[in-house]
């Protein structure tokens, strides 16, 4: 097996972006969401750990004819395997959520995850309902993944295998209410309050 | 279908099923409660709102957050010990001023049968007072429909996390002679 390096990925996997609205869960997938860019339609999470899957069932459903993706951790999806079984339920068809799994918890001191002691998030995701679920660890598979994202085929899972890196941290915006306002003026128009 | 006094539709029931849709609710999210039967049924039944069944409370809170976040009103329901579940979760909600509904139906406070109610029941306001909820109980069946308006309106004008709670006594005891 190979393994992807993760902001090259990610980079790949939002360029021509176009109207993709992203979930970042905290930690480094939210850097390195950021690190490819900050951009309106970027939810950045700092906390709420578990939170960033269902977060993306919420805005698919609420957004059905824009593409979605949620780029969450292996740490942070372990913490919420049941949000699979709940997705399936609905099955959206813009919903798209990339796991990069280093089997690692790379926030606080690389220690192995369960993905890193063998559990399979993309066999879990599949026996949870959702079909199209699957590991990818080469290069070469990712604009394809791209294209599925956009093409809003069906809920999809990828567990992006990627290298254990001790990266420059790339930091977002804080303000959860200011990276709300931002998200919902991007996406209606119009902020709640 | 056995008849049993806590598993009916309520009038108080379908009270907040028409504040849910009076104040544009289109999608509540739930982990099943004897006491909530009632308004799950009348949320599945209707065209005009659309049901998720969690597999833990805490789901709930991004659920509501991503609805929000595309422009649609939300809410949830869930039993007290549920809220215990919840707590980091909520974080999101207070951090980024998410409007958040929770309906709770309340266990181990009035006539309990379970012991094991009591540890959650007995703090689920507190809990939530700490948290910075802004809390509406309704004790009486004909609260209902003004304590639900009143929640939901400061909810979604004032970007507000509420909890409207349902008294066990208003819900009534649990048939345990099945």
């Amino acid at each position: 097996m190979t393994v992807l390096d993760r902001r090259q990925a990610v980079v790949e996997l939002l360029k021509d972006r176009r109207g993709l609205a992203v979930v970042a869960g905290l930690g480094s997938p939210a850097y390195d969401v950021f690190a490819a860019g900050d951009h309106d339609l970027n939810f950045y999470n700092w906390g709420a750990m578990g939170s960033a899957t269902m977060t993306g069932l919420g805005l698919a459903l609420a957004q059905p004819d824009r593409p979605i993706a949620v780029f969450t951790g292996d740490g942070e999806m372990l913490m919420g395997l049941g949000a699979f079984a709940t997705i399936a339920q609905h099955q959206p068809n813009n919903l798209s959520i990339i796991i990069l799994d280093n089997g690692r918890y790379a926030e606080t001191g690389q220690q192995a995850t369960a993905t890193g002691l063998g559990a399979d998030l993309a066999g879990i995701a599949q026996a949870s309902g959702i079909a199209q679920s699957r590991m990818i660890d080469q290069p070469a598979a990712l604009p394809g993944l791209r294209a599925a994202i956009h093409a809003c085929a069906g809920t999809q899972v990828a567990v992006l295998k990627i290298a254990v890196a001790d990266l420059p941290r790339a930091l977002p915006l804080r303000d959860g209410v200011a990276i709300k306002h931002r998200v919902q003026r991007a996406l209606t128009g119009q902020i709640t309050i | 279908m056995i008849a049993e006094p806590d598993q009916a539709i309520h009038s108080w029931q379908r009270d907040i099923f028409a504040s849910l849709t009076a104040a544009k609710i289109s999608h509540v999210g739930y982990v099943p409660d004897g006491g909530h039967k009632g308004l799950i049924q009348l949320c599945q039944q209707s065209s005009a709102m659309g049901t998720t069944v969690l597999t833990t409370e805490e789901e709930g809170i991004g659920l509501s957050a991503g609805l929000a976040l595309g422009g649609v009103r939300s809410a949830l329901l869930m039993q007290s010990s549920g809220v215990g579940n919840c707590i980091n979760m909520f974080s999101l909600a207070e951090s980024c001023r998410f409007p958040l509904v929770l309906f709770i139906t309340m266990r181990g406070e009035w006539a309990e049968f379970v012991p094991w109610q009591i540890p959650m029941g007995k703090r689920t306001a507190n809990i939530l007072a700490e948290l910075d909820f802004d809390i509406f109980r309704v004790e009486q069946a004909g609260d209902a429909a003004p304590f639900s308006q009143a929640a939901l309106d400061h909810a979604f004008q004032a970007d507000r996390r509420v909890a409207v709670i349902l008294a066990q006594r208003l819900i009534g005891r649990k048939n345990w002679q099945k």
